[in-house]
């Protein structure tokens, strides 16, 4: 391998040098108004690419130094046109070459300066360039000659308000030449991975790591054009390119290109075409990272959301949510074998998209909490620290977005999901929720939600089964049970009866709590319950003595019983 | 130049100038000892005439049996050196016997003039027309002096003129369809066409198309093949899967082309192939070769 990289070397030094020397010649000719001889070595140096030897890294360092020298021709190209030499004959002469790739690259050149001397009209050239690169069939070959004629006519495309637009229509021709020339380098590009022996799969997958934004460029350019608004986007930008992200059944061009059409485009069009869009994923091969691509999808339209209200009522009419989650779950049914890490992550996006966009619907975001749980419940409780802790994000999100416990006691399958997490994480989201109460300083104000919290953190509140004693380290105990005894101030009503309500049932859940956590927890339970007595003592005695009605008589008989 | 039968010293200058020699065009011959001249363009059926000055020298006068001048059209054979066949053999007279002793004129004129055929300068062929001035003389050697000049014939655009079509191949390896445009194509004609790959299974390196020119000359036993490769125009770099089409865009004007000359006074052929070569990993060459006509078109001015 070592002496492959030094034999490289070797091989891009001696192109470089056959290039340097021919440029040499050329700018000579140049110099002297040799038009002849100006093509001739021209010709020689650009034989310099096509050379099989050098892997696309080097072949780029070639490629960038014949682009430079190139640029020095097509000035004299232009000169020459301005001094009256026929541009038409001129592209003729280039294609006499007998080699193809020489020739494509300088008809590509006097291509750039037809197209600027305005003789023919820009969509017609660019058809043709377009159309005789197909000559070059070898992928690397291929993919910089057609890198090199998206970079030469990128300011030339018949767009919209552009000096070389033509007739109506014309940014119609526009698209069409980037999206040929796109469609030809994603096959040329694809082609990489069957090429070479099958041992050389990873070398070969990373070479075509290197030149995958040869590729994704068409797509910025068209994302770019003037011209390419919804309609031309939806009627045939997008079904064009998905066709052929669909048609090459390559797992990285798909991944890529997925990720490229999310990001160029804006996200009002993915929008409105997220149906298209999201109908792509489940024709994709089934080892492609679906749910990073969806993760990205719904990241960049949270953001959208959150960006400007006046786009929410957008989300609401193309159904963003129902069709976001039905994709999901319509990827997480094909790909049976999806980590669980996985699909939470997909979970997870999706709620952080419907908080964003639809905070309202306490319903929408259950509904992602109830099949985050219909996933887990096939996988049972849960080992792997990397699920565990997005689980975690995911539960965090709530609590993040609405700052208010009492919210996210609402979501009936919240507490579902933390039946799967393992009485460690257990304990670190109950942490997690004290810590927001206590931040929001979140008032609970019902013994029913007061139950429903405790069902949250009773991770902390009391032994689950599987515990082990001596797991834990005592510093954490302690700052366990201290969370749970800052968190009863915040377990307050202003009436008397629910408020006594309230303490029978902390009282209930902390004698479940065992001999060391009551030194911690009762103690605050006590003071509450004495702030309560006071409360009810500095009342009128108008207090009719109702069954149910708190006392302090009463209050003190809890609290012998609590005691001892 | 004075040609001399006999090992006498020139005794005087011919020189043969046509008629409308400064507006006629002129285009370049290689002569026999490598170099190239400019001789005027005549085509078939034109008249050929001019004037020959004979102008004696040292002032010495030339006896003589008579002065003509012939027009010849040869085929000449390399295997078959100095045998000369005239297919063409016009003759004026020009002079009587007598005495040249200053310097004479004299007009001559070829009317319509039949030269069906081409120059051509082949391999093992050659095809020439040629004025040819004869100073006759008995002892001394008669004096001669040659003029060549070019003959050049047109064809106006064929009425049928087909697209060659085909698909070929070999069985489960490779199969594919080539189209070219034309079945006949003049000198400055661009071939355009495409090649479209139906099955592949073999590792294609390259795909090049060759003009190939076959000048057969001489009959049966005899018969004689040169075969020269005039072009070899890469079509394609790298490999092509299924349902790839090549585009094919061919100019003809680098190459020295002729026009297709079928059996020429039954002496000589000059037949023009298109030679579509594939050729792979391991250096195969898989080829299909067709022919095709080439001819002259007119020249617009």
């Amino acid at each position: 391998m070592v002496e492959r990289a030094e034999d490289e070397e070797k091989w891009l030094a001696a192109g470089i040098a056959g290039l340097q020397q021919n440029a040499f010649y050329m700018h000579r000719a140049l110099d002297s108004n040799n038009l002849r001889d100006a093509l001739k070595y021209s010709a020689q140096m650009l034989s310099e690419l096509r050379t099989s030897r050098l892997s696309p890294h080097k072949y780029y360092e070639l490629y960038m130094r014949a682009f430079d020298e190139l640029r020095k021709l097509e000035m004299f190209f232009k000169e020459e046109a301005r001094r009256g030499c026929s541009i038409i004959d001129l592209y003729e002469l280039v294609q006499h070459a007998g080699n193809i790739l020489p020739r494509l690259y300088l008809l590509c050149t006097v291509g750039s300066v037809y197209i600027k001397s305005k003789e023919a009209p820009a969509k017609d050239v660019l058809k043709d360039l377009v159309e005789m690169c197909r000559g070059i069939q070898h992928p690397v070959r291929g993919l910089f000659l057609r890198s090199y004629l998206s970079q030469v006519s990128r300011d030339k495309l018949p767009d919209i308000g552009s000096e070389y637009e033509g007739d109506a229509d014309t940014v119609v021709d526009a698209v069409e030449f980037l999206l040929q020339n796109f469609t030809e380098m994603n096959k040329l590009w694809v082609r990489m991975q069957h090429q070479g022996p099958a041992r050389e799969k990873e070398k070969r997958e990373k070479e075509r790591s290197e030149l995958r934004d040869l590729v994704g460029k068409n797509l910025h350019v068209l994302g770019q054009l003037e011209g390419v608004d919804l309609d031309m986007y939806k009627e045939t930008v997008l079904p064009r390119v998905l066709e052929q992200v669909v048609n090459c059944k390559d797992e990285i061009a798909q991944f890529y290109l997925m990720d490229c059409i999310i990001q160029v485009f804006p996200d009002e069009y993915h929008l409105q075409t997220l149906e298209t869009l999201l109908g792509a994923c489940p024709q994709l091969q089934p080892s492609v990272d679906i749910k990073t691509v969806l993760s990205q999808l719904m990241e960049r339209l949270s953001n959208y959301a959150a960006s400007s209200a006046e786009v929410l009522p957008e989300f609401l009419q193309v159904e963003a949510f129902s069709k976001l989650s039905n994709a999901i779950w319509k990827v997480i049914e094909a790909q049976v074998d999806m980590p669980i890490f996985g699909a939470v992550t997909l979970y997870s996006s999706l709620l952080t998209f419907t908080l964003h966009v639809h905070p309202d619907r306490l319903d929408y975001v259950d509904q992602v909490l109830g099949a985050c749980v219909t996933k887990l419940s096939s996988a049972g409780k849960l080992e792997d620290s990397k699920s565990t802790k997005q689980i975690v994000a995911l539960l965090s999100a709530p609590l993040e977005k609405y700052n208010d416990i009492v919210t996210v006691l609402k979501l009936s399958n919240y507490p579902r999901v933390m039946e799967y997490l393992d009485n460690r994480t257990n304990k670190v989201m109950a942490i997690v929720i004290i810590q927001s109460i206590m931040k929001n300083k979140t008032c609970i104000a019902t013994a029913e939600k007061v139950e429903a919290l405790f069902e949250l953190i009773k991770g902390l509140i009391k032994d689950l089964d599987g515990d082990l004693h001596d797991e834990l380290d005592d510093e954490d105990f302690k700052e366990e049970q201290n969370s749970v005894a800052r968190l009863i101030q915040m377990l307050y009503s202003d009436d008397p009866d629910e408020m006594l309500q309230i303490i029978c049932a902390v009282r209930k859940h902390f004698l479940t709590g065992g001999p060391q956590r009551l030194p911690y927890t009762i103690p605050p339970l006590v003071f509450s319950s004495l702030k309560l007595i006071r409360k009810l003592q500095g009342q009128d005695e108008n207090v009719v003595g109702e069954e149910a009605s708190a006392s302090p008589k009463k209050i003190f008989q809890l609290l012998n019983q609590v005691i001892y | 130049m004075n040609y001399l039968i006999g090992a006498f010293k020139p005794s005087c200058n011919i020189s043969i100038t046509f008629a409308d020699g400064k507006s006629r065009k002129q285009v370049p011959i290689k002569k026999e000892n490598g170099q190239t001249v400019m001789v005027p363009l005549f085509q078939s059926q034109e008249n050929i005439s001019g004037k020959i000055s004979i102008e004696p020298l040292q002032g010495k006068k030339v006896e003589h049996n008579g002065v003509k001048i012939e027009l010849l059209g040869q085929i000449e054979m390399y295997f078959d050196r100095g045998n000369f066949y005239d297919f063409t053999s016009l003759v004026r007279e020009l002079d009587v016997p007598g005495e040249i002793y200053e310097r004479k004129t004299f007009p001559f004129e070829f009317s319509t003039v039949e030269m069906p055929y081409e120059t051509y300068n082949g391999v093992n062929v050659r095809l020439r027309y040629v004025l040819k001035v004869t100073i006759s003389r008995g002892y001394g050697g008669s004096i001669v002096e040659y003029q060549d000049f070019v003959v050049r014939n047109y064809t106006p655009p064929p009425e049928i003129n087909n697209s060659i079509k085909m698909e070929v191949g070999i069985e489960d390896c490779l199969h594919i369809e080539f189209e070219y445009n034309k079945s006949k194509y003049h000198l400055k004609d661009v071939i355009i066409g495409k090649i479209y790959f139906l099955l592949v299974r073999i590792k294609i390196k390259n795909m090049d198309l060759e003009i190939r020119r076959r000048e057969s000359t001489g009959s049966g036993a005899n018969t004689h093949v040169e075969t020269e490769t005039l072009a070899k125009f890469e079509l394609m770099d790298g490999a092509p899967v299924r349902g790839e089409s090549i585009p094919i865009r061919l100019f003809l004007s680098p190459y020295e082309l002729t026009p297709t000359h079928r059996n020429i006074n039954n002496k000589f052929s000059v037949k023009y192939y298109l030679n579509l070569v594939l050729v792979d990993e391991e250096d195969r060459r898989y080829f299909k070769q067709q022919e095709i006509t080439v001819y002259r078109l007119p020249e617009t001015s």
